[in-house]
């Protein structure tokens, strides 16, 4: 069914049912306990989720079956998403015409920054695509000012045209929506101490990026994604073999390229501003970390790195130094603030040092990311050999 | 005239004179050796007729048509394949799949953008690589990565990958260079078979003398980048021209 097989038929599956129930899934702890910073079912954060995991599938494409690295995917979410706000500010402020100009124009700079970038390999291309992506941030940040908004950012105003929406009197920007559906609707519902938000914002990137992923999947198992890995595995012989990897890289290149449009789209569309900042360099590393630490290569990956990422930035950056005298305020009054002397620089401003820790460990003892050490921890469980002996290679996925 | 034409192909590295004057015809549905000392030039004509490496002067056809300038993957789809002096595989890859791409190239082409197609739904490929597979004996080993294998099967999956786009030329550079005794006598009952099936060229290049006195209709003595002799085997045998290229020493 769908073109997949019974296997990555339930892979899918689970996807989809954990998508749907992420808002009460993402909320396991009572409102108002000491646990409940750590809940993650608010939309802000779960539409960001998702976002990021559109974009690192969309990456994963490129980077993890064909192996080339690019470090300017950065500019296709800063470009998807002015052309998201200029649909605001001409068309209207139904996302969906949107959505579709900031795929395309996504493509449209992938085709370029792809047909330049892709005559060279390895560590040229990586340059190349972080050469093409710093000129587009500062022209961005410069000579474009007219079409970007410069440093203050572009988002919709009051007196925007929006030609196909009915002439706005409410005397603020109309709110975004699909088909008058607002993207900031929630529907609260208060159940054993806890609140769960369902927001429409969150089911839109939620649904669009189970799409994103049913399609990475498709590409995953069809000819083009075995050709990409060949690419991958010997180029060389490739080639001897009758098959011309450029359009084959170019064709990758592209569709990763689309893929980050949309997650910048959506970005415009659950936050309506787009700043010239999106499209920094450290934008594009943070995708490649977001890969690594999943697992390059594999389905489940990228999402789950994503997710990994956006959580540790919420959540740890909340957490301050009167927090940790909270926990820690059971001890001794010198061991509490020993221990939150040592805390200090993990949590709050510092989050980035312990994902940067967190990293260095999931690189050096788990190569194949976090998948690798779910597969790990599943295997102790099993405990049993597995009958099939090494998983075949033709099934990288899980 | 022969489906491959070599004619005055001249090339230098540098000070290097790699090839002078090379004249080669390789006769449909032959198999033709070449062979020489070290440093002889073998593989730099081989890497000119793959497109590799374009020679200085000189011009090469293949079936009435120039391969030179064209790109590899072009030569490939005239039908030209080449099997590595170490062998070129998709280690990554399973077994299986190393033999479904080139039967991917040769019915597609170059290029195709088939990224929503399932391979599950290909019958043809999937039979045609199977039963390619089973030729080499090696269908059992079908979900193993083929970086795993040992060097003699990854030697028989490298000229699987070839044969399966039953090509019209097929190039073997050293194709039992570091093979056990066993595997380079099941590599020339391999291609023993395949030249018994007909409708191919090989054009070998071997150290080995068994292996060349078992295969070839036609041997080409190559010495510092010249053909020396060129005839049938039984006349190559004990030539003193070819002993002198060897051996070193002047014949008598």
């Amino acid at each position: 069914m769908l073109g997949l097989g019974k296997k990555d038929l339930m892979f899918l599956l689970i996807v989809v049912l954990l998508t749907l129930t992420a808002p009460i899934l993402l909320n396991p702890f009572p409102e108002g306990s000491a646990m409940a910073q750590f809940n993650a079912g608010y939309p802000d954060l779960m539409q960001r989720i998702a976002i990021f995991a559109i974009f690192a599938v969309g990456f994963n494409i490129l980077f993890g079956l064909t192996g080339y690295l690019s470090f300017g995917h950065a500019a296709f979410i800063g470009v998807g998403s002015y052309a998201m706000v200029w649909m605001m500010k001409l068309l209207t402020m139904n996302i969906l015409p949107g959505l579709i100009l900031s795929i395309v124009m996504g493509g449209l700079f992938a085709v370029v920054i792809g047909y330049v970038s892709l005559r060279r390999s390895g560590i040229y291309f990586s340059i190349l695509t972080l050469a093409f992506a710093q000129m587009c941030f500062n022209m961005a940040y410069s000579v474009l000012t007219p079409i970007t908004g410069g440093e203050n950012g572009l988002g919709p105003q009051i007196a925007d045209p929006r030609i196909l929406d009915a002439v706005n009197t409410s005397g603020s920007v109309p709110e975004v929506n699909l088909f008058g559906l607002s993207m900031r609707a929630t529907y609260k519902m208060d159940l054993w101490g806890r609140l769960f938000q369902f927001n429409a914002g969150y089911y839109v990137c939620g649904i669009l990026s189970v799409l994103m992923f049913y399609l990475a999947l498709r590409i995953f198992r069809s000819p083009f994604g075995m050709m990409l890995r060949a690419i991958k595995s010997n180029q060389h012989r490739l080639n001897y073999t009758g098959l011309n990897s450029k359009p084959y890289m170019l064709a990758a290149f592209v569709i990763s390229g689309m893929y980050a449009g949309l997650a910048g789209g959506l970005m415009a569309a659950m936050d309506p501003l787009a700043g010239a900042d999106r499209m920094q360099w450290s934008a594009s590393g943070e995708v490649v970390l977001m890969v690594i630490l999943g697992g390059v290569g594999t389905m489940l990956g990228p999402v789950l790195g994503a997710g990994f990422i956006k959580y540790f930035e919420n959540i740890f950056s909340k957490i301050n130094d009167s927090v940790l005298h909270d926990w820690f305020s059971i001890f001794p009054k010198w061991l509490e603030n020993l221990l939150v002397g040592i805390l200090h620089p993990f949590v709050g401003q510092g989050w980035n040092l312990t994902l940067g820790v967190l990293f260095m460990l999931v690189v050096i003892f788990l190569p194949g990311g976090l998948i690798e050490g779910g597969q790990r921890i599943g295997r102790l469980f099993r405990r049993k050999p597995d009958a099939k002996g090494p998983a075949p290679a033709s099934t990288p996925a899980e | 005239m022969g489906i491959l034409e070599v004619k005055g192909v001249n090339k230098r590295f540098g000070g290097l004179q790699a090839l002078g004057n090379v004249n080669l015809s390789v006769t449909e549905n032959t198999v033709h050796a070449i062979i020489g000392p070290n440093g002889a030039g073998k593989s730099t004509l081989l890497n000119c007729l793959v497109g590799k490496l374009i020679p200085d002067t000189g011009s090469v056809l293949f079936d009435g048509q120039s391969v030179l300038g064209r790109k590899p993957h072009e030569i490939n789809q005239m039908g030209i394949s080449r099997v590595f002096q170490t062998p070129e595989i998709f280690a990554d890859l399973s077994v299986f799949e190393n033999v479904l791409i080139p039967c991917f190239a040769k019915r597609d082409g170059a290029y195709r953008l088939h990224a929503f197609e399932t391979i599950a739904a290909e019958t043809d490929i999937l039979g045609k690589a199977e039963k390619m597979l089973r030729d080499v004996n090696m269908w059992d080993k079908r979900e193993m990565h083929a970086g795993a294998l040992s060097r003699g099967d990854k030697r028989r999956l490298e000229m699987a990958m070839c044969l399966s786009q039953s090509p019209k030329l097929l190039l073997l550079d050293e194709p039992t260079a570091g093979m056990a005794r066993a595997d380079t006598n099941n590599t020339i009952d391999l291609l023993k078979e395949i030249k018994s099936r007909g409708n191919i060229t090989m054009v070998i290049i071997e150290h080995d003398m068994h292996v060349v006195f078992s295969l070839a209709d036609r041997i080409t003595v190559l010495a510092q980048g010249s053909p020396l002799v060129e005839d049938v085997p039984e006349n190559i045998k004990g030539h003193p021209k070819v002993k002198e290229a060897y051996l070193g020493e002047a014949a008598h």
